[in-house]
């Protein structure tokens, strides 16, 4: 893209696919925004206009919103936590030399490609079963009470589903990174007498910051938008009930499509608060 | 103190045995240069001696305790790696303080030595940036500085000067040379750069294929070497070596000569050739003159104000006191 030329031709031709992005974008968005300032709740046949900010303070205000923000913000929380942590444990022994490395990596990454609905349901039914799953078979093996998970631990249950799938893709970005890493670096510092404890704090773990950054900002943003696991297995019920499952609930269960996009917005402005946030605290690991 | 004694050290990886069995002894305060061509095994039994690699056979003896399975923080050495390994998220003086910080120093003691050595080596104003921000030579010195404050009972170096430029690289070669004066600590330095080698080596050794093929001074492996390898390794330009008819006559396979031993002599010679490629460097010129019969051209230097162009007749006769003759092994013969 040197010349004034090539940087004009250049301009031409990626205009439609722009074009096509923003009408993507832009259709859908002023749609939301529209319908969040009426009263329209299909069902009834109402379709009036001028509820102003009406339905926004009725979103804000009603009781399930603060805790449907408390607990998306522990779910993408939990997860965020068990797939980094788990992500650098599992890359650091991928890493090892090991006999079978191609296979083991490839079933590492297997639980990525199961869509989110039937993993949810798998775990639901064939791992969390209070009667037949695997869980309480273990623990009636260990002669202890099985507990039924989504009743007793349901928010839990859910980031642990969420987690088995997004481990792999942690695991996969962080492998990659410490891959990278300089060989002589860690020999050095091995001769410098550092032990596997001080490499790992001192060499590794900084190599790996801006990797950890890219994991936690993409990963947030899908997190945020969970869906089919908590309809899959608690439907909202017991405390899972997240921003987005609140928006559904209110488009869907109560047919009011008004207050629903109204949610929509506010989701969509809070989500760019926490990228905001997250640019803020983890991004400066970016530049350098 | 640093002695080191390797003793039947043996290395293979997998199948390929990469170091056969070899003896060296490596006195205290030494400064010994591994030459050899690339691939030949120098990093290697380096990184024996520093217990990046396992040995597959034999000993390695530092101070005169076995440290053969010792692990490399043990053995009390120090290691300037080629790319210099620095810590690129630390700044200079961190990297620098590193060692001393694993060995537990308080951050007291740590300072001290780190702007000691920071003095030293001229790296008080860099103590703050990070490795990014140095020039090639900057690093080298930050590593040179992270080795030296941990007071090793040796150094090793594996080519610690090929990635800088050429003025760079003479001025790094006297520092460390007098780094090693001022310290009078155990040094074994890598390198393929013969040059380095003549300049800086008490010990020279040079290795071809994994075996070594003459231990001694840079001075003796001039005088003396051993066999046609060293002959051809050590000197620059390299020494000319002559096979057949000519070397008969002196009852060997072999003949050498040096290029700085041949005469240009006026009118007749023992040698009668054509002048070919002539290289000046003011102080010296180098001509490669074919010699019929001979196989290789010759190289003869000759002094910088030389007049001598392509095509003409010149005439050389050798030092008969500095031929050097090979037996069909290749060995010297005395
Ligand atoms: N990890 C390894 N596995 C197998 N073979 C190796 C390994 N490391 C080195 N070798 C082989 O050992 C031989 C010596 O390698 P080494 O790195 O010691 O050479 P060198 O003398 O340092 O060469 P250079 O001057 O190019 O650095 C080479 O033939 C190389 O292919
Ligand atoms: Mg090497």
């Amino acid at each position: 893209m040197a010349t004034q030329h090539s940087r004009s031709a250049a301009r031409v031709m990626m205009a439609p696919a722009v074009f096509l992005l923003l009408v993507w974008m832009l259709v859908p968005l002023i749609l939301t925004l529209w319908f969040s300032t009426l009263d329209y709740r299909p069902m009834r046949g109402t379709f009036d206009c001028c509820e102003g900010l009406g339905n926004y303070t009725r979103f804000v205000t009603s009781s399930a919103f603060l805790s449907s923000v408390v607990t998306t913000l522990q779910l993408v929380g939990g997860v965020l936590l068990i797939t980094v942590i788990g992500g650098i444990l599992l890359a650091n022994l991928l890493d090892q030399p090991i006999w079978g490395q191609g296979v083991v990596r490839i079933l590492v990454i297997a639980p990525f490609f199961v869509m989110p609905t039937v993993s949810a349901l798998v775990w639901k039914n064939m791992f969390m079963n209070p009667v037949n799953g695997l869980f309480a078979h273990l623990f009636k093996a260990l002669g202890l009470q099985p507990i039924d998970w989504l009743s007793q631990a349901p928010l839990f249950s859910i980031i642990l589903i969420v987690s088995w799938q997004w481990l792999p893709f942690a695991t996969l970005i962080l492998l990659t990174a410490i891959q990278s890493l300089d060989s002589e670096q860690m020999e050095a510092a091995e001769m410098d007498g550092a032990g596997p404890i001080s490499r790992f704090y001192h060499m590794t773990l900084p190599h790996l910051a801006r990797s950890i950054t890219v994991v936690v900002l993409i990963q947030t943003i899908f997190l945020l938008s969970i869906f089919a696991e908590i309809y899959v297995t608690t439907g909202g019920a017991f405390g899972t009930r997240t921003l987005t499952y609140l928006v559904y609930q209110r488009v869907i269960e109560s047919q009011n499509v008004g207050l629903g996009s109204a949610g929509g917005i506010i989701a969509v402005i809070l989500a760019n608060i926490v990228a905001l946030v997250l640019m803020r605290v983890v991004g400066k690991n970016l530049d350098a | 103190m640093g002695r080191i004694t390797l003793d039947k050290v043996r290395k293979a990886f997998g199948d390929v045995e990469v170091i056969p069995p070899l003896d060296l002894r490596i006195e205290d305060g030494e400064f010994v240069v591994f030459v050899g061509p690339s691939g030949c095994g120098k990093s290697t039994l380096l990184r024996l001696i520093a217990g990046l690699e396992d040995v597959t056979d034999g000993e390695i003896r530092i101070d005169g305790t076995d440290a053969t399975r010792l692990s490399p923080s043990k053995r009390g050495l120090a290691m300037v790696f080629q790319s210099y390994a620095l810590y690129p998220h630390m700044s200079v003086r961190k990297n620098i303080a590193f060692p001393l910080k694993m060995a537990g120093l308080s951050q007291d003691q740590i300072d001290a030595k780190v702007d000691g050595a920071a003095k030293v080596l001229n790296l008080d104003s860099y103590l703050d940036r990070r490795p990014g921000q140095l020039s090639g030579g900057q690093r080298q010195r930050v590593a040179i500085g992270r080795a030296i404050v941990r007071e090793p009972s040796a150094f090793l170096f594996d080519e610690p000067l090929s990635n800088l430029d050429a003025a760079l690289r003479v001025g790094m070669r006297l520092e460390i040379s007098e780094l090693h004066k001022r310290l009078a600590t155990t040094m074994i330095y890598v390198t393929h750069d013969q040059v380095e080698a003549m300049t800086m080596a008490d010990k020279i050794v040079v290795l071809n294929a994994g075996r070594i093929e003459q231990v001694g001074s840079p001075l003796d492996l001039y005088r003396a070497p051993r066999n046609v390898f060293v002959a051809g390794f050590i000197g620059s330009p390299k020494m000319n070596l002559i096979t057949g008819p000519e070397a008969a006559k002196h009852n060997a396979q072999t003949i050498g000569i040096r290029p700085e031993h041949l005469a240009v002599t006026d009118g007749s010679g023992t040698w009668t050739g054509k002048v070919g490629v002539s290289e000046h460097l003011g102080s010296d010129t180098f001509f490669h003159v074919t010699v019929e019969g001979f196989e290789t051209p010759l190289t003869v230097r000759a002094g910088g104000e030389v007049s001598l162009h392509y095509g003409d007749t010149i005439h050389l006769t050798p030092d008969p006191a500095q031929l050097h003759r090979f037996d069909a092994q290749g060995l010297r013969i005395a």
